[in-house]
């Protein structure tokens, strides 16, 4: 065999060596968190973890489910206010704005993904905490310190919006011109011709963008963490405080690890976690496919 | 040319950039006869077109001086509304782009936009298209799947149905049998000389031999300029140009 081939065939499966090495890191990810939680599965069962609410680990008890309420909450509130903006944006990028307005938005909205988070936890602090607390919440409730998962979802919405708007852009852009020219010579305007052609062409790209930043979004920690109160309670409205999953391991691990079973509750955490996303991406997509096998039957 | 022509094209110049895309287009475009446009490829020709329903408007840094008069009204004043225009003429692409829904909504869609049509007179109107363009036979079962899933030459002519659905004036061709097997490309070419009783019919082509087949009248455009125009045969087996007679002589392409 000629040396060129031999090095051809090596040079792949070295590839695949690699990227099966990739892949199993997430395997090792999830066993190490199941082994390490396992103390506390043995204790108290995986159901009750879940479904109970009480978290008193100086008594043994270990509730998760504000936690992942928290998340849940937290998560939802981001997506809800973050989706309308950035798809509008992307139109708006897309397809209206002059070539030289695009010039100057685009990387606006790319250097918003560049600011590390940390400095949105303080913003959030200084700007959305006090206008909840005096302008907003006072509308609703009679009590809120800002602290919320309101503040939280505000905070993330903006954090995920830079993730979404430039996905959607790609995904738009990817449409072919001439079919926005076969609905506008029918004589449909613009925004019919957005609405009901270009949308539903991308809806399959828009899913996958909202996918992408909610998984980003289960896991953000430092922002949402100096936002959102953590209370360990299931927040029952957006004013109240809750206490997503990233949040209660990044501000208890390597500290209170004195008290039984703590470390193996905060592993059974992030197994939580771990599962949440994988579920959660598991769910969406089998909706994909499902979703693209109907556009195209 | 006894009838009063169709669209009339005066002193049309368009730049996009700083390039000099169409240089003083003057033309009269007979009614209800099939008219083509042939030249080399960059000349223009389908810039020219795309100025009929001002699908051009849409390319950036364009610039239009000129007038393009449709039934003497000058779709270029600013008071027109860009959407009637655009209602009165159907345009084939160089490939077909059925819109991401089923068959039936593809010819539905233009009528649905424009106004308050009824589900009867709508399933009507959808037969009426697709036997005027010989589908109904071949999807009539299928109505309501998706459109993507026609051959290519089933979904030229469904392309070609949904621009008929809206009840236009003219049809615009832009080197629409270029994507299409040569059995297609008789079909849409029959349906262009079928259409012609009803509609006025404007062909982008590089084909020689399709412009002789379909045509009434051809336009040779080069860099930018009408170099010719006249009578099919005329420009075919007799030109005046020089630079006609080399095109078609296949000097220059």
């Amino acid at each position: 065999m000629q040396i060129r081939i031999i090095k051809d065939k090596i040079i792949s499966k070295l590839m695949l060596v690699f990227t099966l090495a990739s892949v199993s890191v997430l395997l090792v990810i999830g066993i190490g968190l199941f082994y390490r939680s396992l103390p506390l599965l043995q204790k108290i069962s995986f159901y009750h973890l879940i479904s109970s609410s009480i978290w008193k680990p100086l008594k043994g008890l270990f509730g998760f489910f504000p936690f992942i309420m928290g998340t849940l909450w937290v998560t939802g509130i981001a997506i809800i206010i973050a989706l309308p903006l950035s798809l509008l944006t992307a139109i708006y990028i897309v397809e209206y704005a002059p070539a030289k307005v695009r010039k100057v938005l685009s990387p606006f909205v790319n250097l918003l993904s560049g600011i590390p988070p940390v400095i949105f936890g303080v913003w959030g602090v200084l700007f959305i905490i006090p206008l909840i607390q005096d302008h907003i919440a006072p509308h609703f409730v009679e009590f809120s310190t800002g602290y919320s998962v309101l503040a939280g979802g505000v905070v993330l919405a903006v954090m995920i919006f830079p993730l979404i708007v430039s996905i959607i852009s790609e995904v738009l852009r990817t449409i072919p011109k001439e079919l926005k020219d076969a609905s506008l010579s029918l004589g449909a305007t613009q925004w019919e011709t957005i609405k009901k052609v270009i949308l539903r062409k991308a809806i399959p790209g828009i899913i996958a963008a909202v996918v992408l930043a909610i998984s980003r979004a289960f896991g953000e920690t430092i922002a949402v963490l100096m936002v959102c109160g953590n209370n360990a309670v299931v927040p029952h409205s957006v004013f109240e405080p809750g206490y997503p999953l990233p949040a209660l391991i990044a501000n208890n691990y390597g500290e209170m690890l004195s008290i039984p079973m703590y470390d193996s509750a905060l592993m059974f955490a992030a197994l939580l976690l771990f599962i949440i996303i994988l579920l959660f991406n598991l769910i969406s997509r089998l909706i994909l496919a499902n979703l693209e096998r109907k556009l195209s039957a | 040319m006894t009838k009063a022509p169709h669209i009339s094209v005066q002193n049309l110049n368009v730049h996009i950039g700083n390039q000099h895309i169409l240089k003083d287009i003057n033309i009269n475009i007979p009614d209800k006869k099939v008219t083509s446009i042939i030249g080399p490829s960059g000349c223009g020709k389908t810039t020219l077109l795309k100025t009929f329903n001002r699908l051009v408007d849409n390319t950036p840094d364009v610039n239009i001086t000129g007038k393009v008069l449709v039934d003497n009204e000058n779709i270029y004043d600013p008071n027109v509304e860009i959407t009637e225009i655009r209602k009165k003429m159907g345009l084939l692409s160089q490939r077909p782009y059925p819109l991401p829904m089923s068959i039936y909504d593809n010819i539905a869609y233009g009528p649905r936009i424009h106004g308050t049509i009824g589900k009867q007179e709508l399933d009507v109107l959808v037969e009426q298209q697709l036997k005027a363009t010989g589908l109904w036979n071949e999807v009539k079962d299928r109505l309501h799947n998706s459109a993507t899933k026609l051959s290519i030459g089933q979904q030229q002519r469904l392309c070609l149905a949904r621009g008929l659905a809206v009840d236009p004036e003219i049809i615009l061709g832009d080197e629409s049998t270029s994507a299409l097997d040569p059995i297609s490309t008789a079909i849409i070419e029959d349906l262009f000389i079928t259409l012609k009783e009803k509609y006025t019919i404007v062909l982008v082509t590089h084909i020689l031999r399709q412009a002789r087949r379909v045509s009434d009248y051809i336009i040779f455009v080069y860099m930018g300029q009408i170099i010719e125009f006249g009578p099919t045969e005329e420009i075919l087996l007799n030109p005046k140009e020089e630079l006609t007679k080399e095109y078609i002589k296949g000097y220059i392409s």
